[in-house]
Formats: C-alpha cells, sequence, structure tokens
C-alpha cells in the first residue's frame, strides 16, 4: 500500500492549506494590494494611487516616533524578560543548595512556580484595569499612595506615571515585563528539567559556584529555548496594542499624552477606524509584517549556535 | 454631541474588554482590513420623495427594518418603544433590532460590503466618524426629513419642531447628514449643598471665581478637577471661556477650522484666563492623569468644587453621587469684556442618529426618524434615560426632574437665545484630537497659553 500513502497525506492537509490560504494569506494579500489605494474603510469606492500612502508614511512625524517606540521596545522588552525569565527559572530549579547535595531549586520553588505564572492568567483586559489602578494619578493609586505614606513624593504633586511623558511607555514596558516573565520561566523551566542532572553534580563536585553553573551549563544548554524566547517577545515588542491603547491617555486608542506612548499598532488603529484612512493604515500594516519578519530572520540568524548534545 | 463625548463616558471596564478583543484579533487585524469584495453601486445619497402626507418617504408595509442602536448610557428601551410605534403603522414590518457597544466592529463590514443597516445610532468609543461617512459617500442627506410634516401636528415641518442647533451639529457642506437626538448642556458643576454649607456664592465672573477659589483652596478642598486622561472635558471649559469672549462669529470660524481665528485676542484671552486655575495651584491633586470615572467620584465624594462636563453627568454618576449632593450647574463665569452674556451656555444636539445612503429600507429609516421626534418617543426617551432630546416641548411638564437636570433646564431657559455650541469634535476629527493633545500639555503646564494657541492654529491644517 506503499503508493497509497501520498493522496493520504495530502487528504489530510488539504483543508487546513485551503483554510490557511483562505484566511490568512489572502487577507494579507488583500492588504498589499489596499495600501495602494486611497481607501476609506467605509465604502468599497477606492482610487489606485501607487505609492503614495508609503512616501506619506515615512514623512509622517508621528509615525516615525510610533517606530522609535516601538524599537525601544524591542531592544528592553526582550533582554529584560528573558534576563528576568533565566534567574528566576535557574533559582527555581539548580539554584538551591540542599544540605545533602543534589541539584535543586531554592525552597518553595513550587510555590514560586505557582506564584510567577499567575500573570499569565490574566488576560490583557485585567491586567490593564489592575495597572491602571497602581498607577492612577492621585493618592488612590497603588505607587502613589504607598510612596506618599513614605514621604517620598508630596500630596499636593504626586507623580503622573501614565499622564507623564517621561515615565508613560516606562509604564508599559514594566507591565509587559511583569506580565511575561511567568511565561518564560516555565518554558526555561521545562527545558532546564530536560538537562541531566549529572551534568549539574559533576560541577558541584569540581566545585562550582551558582554563577558559573548558570554560565557554562545552563545557559549554552538552553540556548535554542532563549531564541525561540527571543522571537517571541521580538513580535511582542512590535505589537503592545492592547496595553498602550487602554492604558494611556490621548483619544482614540491612547498613544498619549502628546505621542509619547504611541506604537505602530495604535497609530494604525487610529487611522484605520477613527479618520477613515484605511489605504494608509493598510500601509503601516505591511510595514509591520515586513519589520516583523526581518526581525524574525535577523534574530533567528544572528543567535544560531553550534547544537549542543547530550 | 453625543459621538465624541459618548467615547469616554462609557464604562472604561467595557471598553477595555472591547479593545482586548480586538487585540486577541492581533495580527489579523490586517485580515480585518481586507473587506469582502462585493460592491453595490451607489444611488447617490438621495433619498425618495415619493408618498403622502401619512407616508411621506413611501415607506413599504412588507419591507423589513434593520435597526442598529448603540447600547450606551442611554439603553435601548427606548429605541424598542419606537419600533413598537412603528409597527403598529407598518405591520408587515419584519424589524432586525441590535444593541451593540461595538459600532465599528459591525457595521464597518457592512458598510464596505455596500449592506449596511437602515437606521443607526452612532455612537460611543467605536463610533464610525460622521466625517469619515460622509467623505466616502454613506450618508444620506436628511433635508427630506426636515421638509417631511411633524407626526403629532402635520401643519408643521419636522425642522420647525427642533431646537435651535440640531440642524448645523448635524450638517457638512451644507447637508445635514446626523440627526442629533440628545440636548446636552455644557458647563461647569457643583455640589449645592456644600457650597451652602460653606456659605460660597457660585461665581458669575471669571475674578470672581478665582478668588473664591482661594477660599475653597483654604478649607481644604481643591477648587477644581477634570477628567484628565480625556482632555476634552477642559476643552468645554477652554472653548467656553474663549466663545464668550469671541462671541457666536468666533466659534463658527473655529468650527470651519479658519486658521485666523485663532488670532483673535479672544482665544488667548480665554486660554490664559484657563491657565490661572494651574498658576494658582487650584487642581485637584492627580486630576491630570484620571479618568472621567475616577475624577467625577473624587467630585462626588466633595475633594474638589467644580467639575466641568456635560448635562449627562447626572445620570451618569446616579449610583454614587450622595443623596443630598443637590447637584447644581453654573453657565462657564465671563471675563471681562465678553461678548456673550454670563447666561450664555453651550448647548446643544448630541447622540447623531444616521440613515446609510446604500440602506436596502431608506424610507423606513427616515420614517423611525420621524417617529422618533414625536412627543411619544421623546417622552419615553426622558423616562428610560434621563435626558431631554432635541424635540421642541419634547417633555410633558409633570415629569419629576432631578436636581441637576433641574438646574440645567433652568440655565438653558435663562440663556433664551444665547446658546451656541461647537461642531468641530463631531465633524473635525483629526483637529479635535490635535487640540485634546494641546490641552494634555496645557493642564501639565507643559505648555504656556501661547505655545497652546500656536498648537491649535497649526492643528486647524489637519483634516481626515
Amino acid at each position: 500500500m506503499r503508493h497509497r500513502k501520498y493522496p493520504f497525506i495530502v487528504g489530510f492537509l488539504i483543508i487546513p492549506v485551503v483554510l490557511y490560504v483562505v484566511l490568512v494569506i489572502w487577507p494579507y494579500l488583500q492588504t498589499f494590494g489596499y495600501s495602494l489605494t486611497d481607501w476609506s474603510g467605509a465604502s468599497q469606492t477606492m482610487h489606485f494611487i501607487g505609492l503614495r500612502n508609503y512616501t506619506q508614511l515615512f514623512g509622517d512625524s508621528v509615525f516615525r516616533t510610533a517606530l522609535l517606540h516601538n524599537m525601544l521596545l524591542l531592544l528592553v522588552l526582550p533582554v529584560v524578560t528573558i534576563l528576568l525569565a533565566l534567574f528566576f527559572a535557574f533559582m527555581l530549579n539548580v539554584g538551591g543548595r540542599g544540605g545533602t547535595g543534589g541539584v535543586q531549586g531554592v525552597r518553595g520553588a513550587g510555590f514560586y512556580k505557582v506564584v510567577f505564572f499567575f500573570p499569565q492568567v490574566l488576560s490583557v483586559a485585567i491586567l490593564s484595569v489592575l495597572f491602571q489602578a497602581v498607577y492612577r494619578t492621585d493618592q488612590g493609586g497603588l505607587l502613589n499612595g504607598v510612596l506618599v505614606k513614605l514621604g517620598v513624593e508630596s500630596a499636593d504633586h504626586p507623580w503622573q506615571w501614565l499622564a507623564d511623558p517621561n515615565f508613560t511607555l516606562w509604564c508599559v514596558m514594566g507591565v509587559l515585563v511583569w506580565s511575561g516573565v511567568g511565561f518564560y520561566l516555565v518554558l526555561f523551566s521545562a527545558a532546564m528539567q530536560s538537562i541531566p542532572r549529572d551534568i549539574y553534580e559533576a560541577a558541584l563536585l569540581d566545585g562550582a559556584k551558582r554563577t558559573q553553573t548558570f554560565f557554562t551549563i545552563t545557559l549554552p544548554l538552553l540556548w535554542e529555548t532563549v531564541q525561540t524566547a527571543w522571537v517571541y517577545l521580538a513580535i511582542a515588542a512590535m505589537d503592545a496594542f492592547a496595553l498602550v491603547s487602554t492604558m494611556t491617555p490621548g483619544a482614540y486608542y491612547g498613544g498619549g499624552p502628546n505621542y509619547h506612548s504611541e506604537v505602530m499598532s495604535t497609530y494604525l488603529m487610529r487611522n484605520f477606524i477613527t479618520f477613515g484612512k484605511a489605504g494608509y493604515a493598510c500601509a503601516m500594516g505591511v510595514v509591520i509584517f515586513f519589520i516583523t519578519l526581518i526581525l524574525s530572520v535577523v534574530s533567528l540568524r544572528v543567535t544560531r549556535r553550534e547544537r549542543i548534545e547530550y | 454631541m453625543g459621538s465624541a463625548t459618548e467615547y469616554n463616558r462609557r464604562d472604561i471596564f467595557k471598553r477595555a474588554a472591547a479593545l482586548t478583543v480586538m487585540a486577541a484579533a492581533g495580527g489579523p487585524l490586517l485580515a480585518a482590513c481586507a473587506a469582502s469584495g462585493s460592491s453595490s453601486s451607489n444611488n447617490g445619497g438621495s433619498a425618495p420623495t415619493t408618498g403622502s402626507a401619512d407616508n411621506p418617504f413611501g415607506v413599504k408595509s412588507s419591507d423589513p427594518l434593520d435597526v442598529v442602536i448603540f447600547d450606551g448610557g442611554y439603553g435601548d428601551d427606548y429605541a424598542k418603544a419606537i419600533e413598537g410605534i412603528y409597527k403598529q403603522d407598518y405591520s408587515g414590518a419584519n424589524i432586525t433590532h441590535l444593541a451593540t457597544q461595538e459600532i465599528s466592529g459591525k457595521l464597518q463590514p457592512r458598510f464596505n460590503a455596500g449592506n449596511p443597516p437602515d437606521i443607526i445610532d452612532d455612537s460611543g468609543a467605536q463610533q464610525m466618524k460622521i466625517d469619515v461617512l460622509q467623505k466616502a459617500g454613506q450618508l444620506t442627506d436628511l433635508t427630506v426629513l426636515l421638509n417631511a410634516p411633524y407626526r403629532d401636528d402635520p401643519s408643521k415641518k419636522i425642522s420647525d419642531v427642533l431646537l435651535p442647533g440640531t440642524v448645523e451639529q448635524g450638517t457638512i457642506d451644507g447637508k445635514m447628514y446626523s440627526l442629533n437626538y440628545v440636548y446636552t448642556v455644557y458647563g461647569l458643576w457643583y455640589s449645592n449643598k456644600l457650597f451652602t454649607e460653606k456659605g460660597w456664592t457660585p461665581p458669575k465672573t471669571w475674578d470672581d471665581f478665582i478668588s473664591l477659589g482661594a477660599t475653597i483652596k483654604q478649607s481644604g478642598i481643591a477648587p477644581f478637577c477634570h477628567q484628565g486622561k480625556y482632555p476634552y472635558y477642559a476643552n468645554y471649559l477652554i472653548l467656553d471661556l474663549i466663545a464668550k469672549q469671541g462671541g457666536t462669529d468666533l466659534v463658527t470660524r473655529i468650527d470651519a477650522l479658519d486658521p485666523t481665528a485663532w488670532d483673535d485676542p479672544a482665544v488667548l484671552a480665554g486660554v490664559s484666563a484657563f491657565f490661572e486655575i494651574m498658576q494658582k495651584d487650584y487642581l485637584l491633586p492627580g486630576t491630570n492623569g484620571m479618568t472621567h470615572t475616577e475624577s467625577q467620584t473624587a467630585w462626588c465624594q466633595g475633594k474638589a468644587a467644580f467639575i466641568p462636563c456635560g448635562s449627562w453627568l447626572e445620570n451618569e454618576m446616579i449610583k454614587i453621587t450622595p443623596p443630598d449632593f443637590d447637584m447644581a450647574f453654573l453657565p462657564v463665569p465671563s471675563l471681562a469684556g465678553d461678548k456673550l452674556p454670563q447666561i450664555a451656555v453651550r448647548a446643544g444636539a448630541g447622540e447623531p442618529f444616521i440613515v446609510p445612503a446604500k440602506a436596502r429600507n431608506q424610507a423606513g429609516g427616515l420614517e423611525f426618524m420621524r417617529i422618533m421626534l414625536t412627543k411619544e418617543a421623546s417622552g419615553k426617551f426622558a423616562a428610560s434615560a434621563n435626558s431631554l432630546t432635541v424635540l421642541k416641548d419634547g417633555i410633558d411638564p409633570s415629569v419629576q426632574l432631578k436636581p441637576g437636570t433641574k438646574s440645567s433646564a433652568a440655565a438653558v431657559t435663562a440663556a433664551g437665545s444665547n446658546t451656541f455650541n461647537f461642531t468641530y469634535p463631531d465633524l473635525q476629527t483629526a483637529f479635535d484630537l490635535a487640540l485634546q493633545n494641546a490641552t494634555n500639555e496645557l493642564v501639565n503646564s507643559r505648555m504656556t497659553p501661547q505655545q497652546w494657541v500656536a498648537a491649535a492654529k497649526a492643528a486647524t491644517a489637519k483634516k481626515v
């Protein structure tokens, strides 16, 4: 029955492939098409205007600001999240020093794992509401309430957090990191558990310290997982739509004060839905698509290393 | 001006949730852009005119009617009542009723497919902007409605029974495209109980406002708070100061995005007066970053004396307001040399209803509007939404009004013909947004009044 193998496989693949083409590939292609028009998003009337949307886009200072903010997110978010997640995962799995030797996590590791993973369980809507309460600008806010009680800031002029142009983007980043670390902790934990214990035990017998075991054993053996995490976080950094649009000030998808927390996705939505510049918004979508694609490819290439067999 | 206003006075939780749904659709944002390709011929936005006196638009009893209502602060009970009246006259009509907060999400694909509903209450956070729809040729010119007979008294036309400003509020390039149904008054609000207790007199002039502010501040209460996260509330006060100083002529020029309007000395005078609040440190701590709910709650708790808002405030805060709060309305205090009297108020129509140009049952949509403008429907709306409609004498005098509504209704009566209104928040979205951004900088003292004026002038170049 060997010759029947291919029809059998094709039979299984045809439906998902068709669905993927119709629901994913085709809309992408349509977006490329729309980006060359002056479509308003409110009717089917549109005119072909060539690359005018793209030329306009690169002269748009708000879009450039948004792009810079995404780049800043791209620099900060993956590094901070991965470092924190790696550190915690290491401490929870192999960072402990039991009295009787052996490899184990710090005391209460199981409990911490649940606690750290908890933010991952919350939906973005809840995160947003939760952190708006934390960042609230009067004394009712968790941060300001504590800081005022501690006498760090005056009750008459509490810090503005999300409403402060210098803080706003960092506040959003804080939430992104807070909510992301748990997931990558679990991911790295799983990878760490597959590292044979005897490697650690050998290292311990040779008198290796925690930092040494981390850098010489854990990190190299975890490299592929870190690479995956990196790509995921880079894509998340190109988005950040939900939190920016709900938490930051500014009418129609946030991004304020005065564009200081604008990211490409919020600017895209404002143009698409609010301003009725759907063609222009599609051009942004195409730019975001290519940036994300290039970033993923580049980061996978740059971080490629020789696979360590064990 | 419901539309833009609704944007933020709806529940923030719902807003966050709705946005998350969109975010969950994440990458597929692109997919959402991709509309279905079908298109039908544009019938040019002109409405049917054939019909009798009873049925001016020639509604066919058998035609189904497709109604979409924004399910916000006013609910949708009133719409169901109107549908009931419609059904009495056109018994064969099968009415589809959709009450939703996701106006854009539900309707954008339908507009693109050339298959829009017959009548839409286009409000809320996801409102489809009227200027955008009009530019895309998607709206029916409502002139036929204005010329149609008034149902309660066919000797009158609809245009005769609308409150002043209603037509203007929905007019783009000389034609009316939206019927703004709710009559809103804007100004400052305070607790009459608090003021009586402390022996404070509500100020008539801006100088009195500033000097009273010093007294209020000494008593440990912040003189002023505003809905900082959404700076358009502060704009009510700023632009009203400007309008009173410069007169209705200036209002028209500002709405028309005339850049020279901003060179008028009245503009700088108004915004500088407002800026005194910041200079004297009269703001409730933290108010610049608070949402409308947070700041209005703080105000209800007596942490601040004055707040700028429209007359939906009372209904919106009804659950939080203490029973003896005795909410009261204050027209924006006047500056020396004002062209409009102190009693003048910003008042006008909000909550836009539209009939799409490509609606299957365009006549039915127009008839729905005509039914909305009857005493019966208007009374039902007032009863369920605690707000006035644009129908002249639309409310039965026996209706018991709450203190805030009573006070704002009295202010409208006192103002008489001295009312004005801005249309730019509805009809000049990009400019409005830029002005809000500038005001946000102003209330944080990161901008001077002069810089604010310059920013506003620059923003006149922004068109959607």
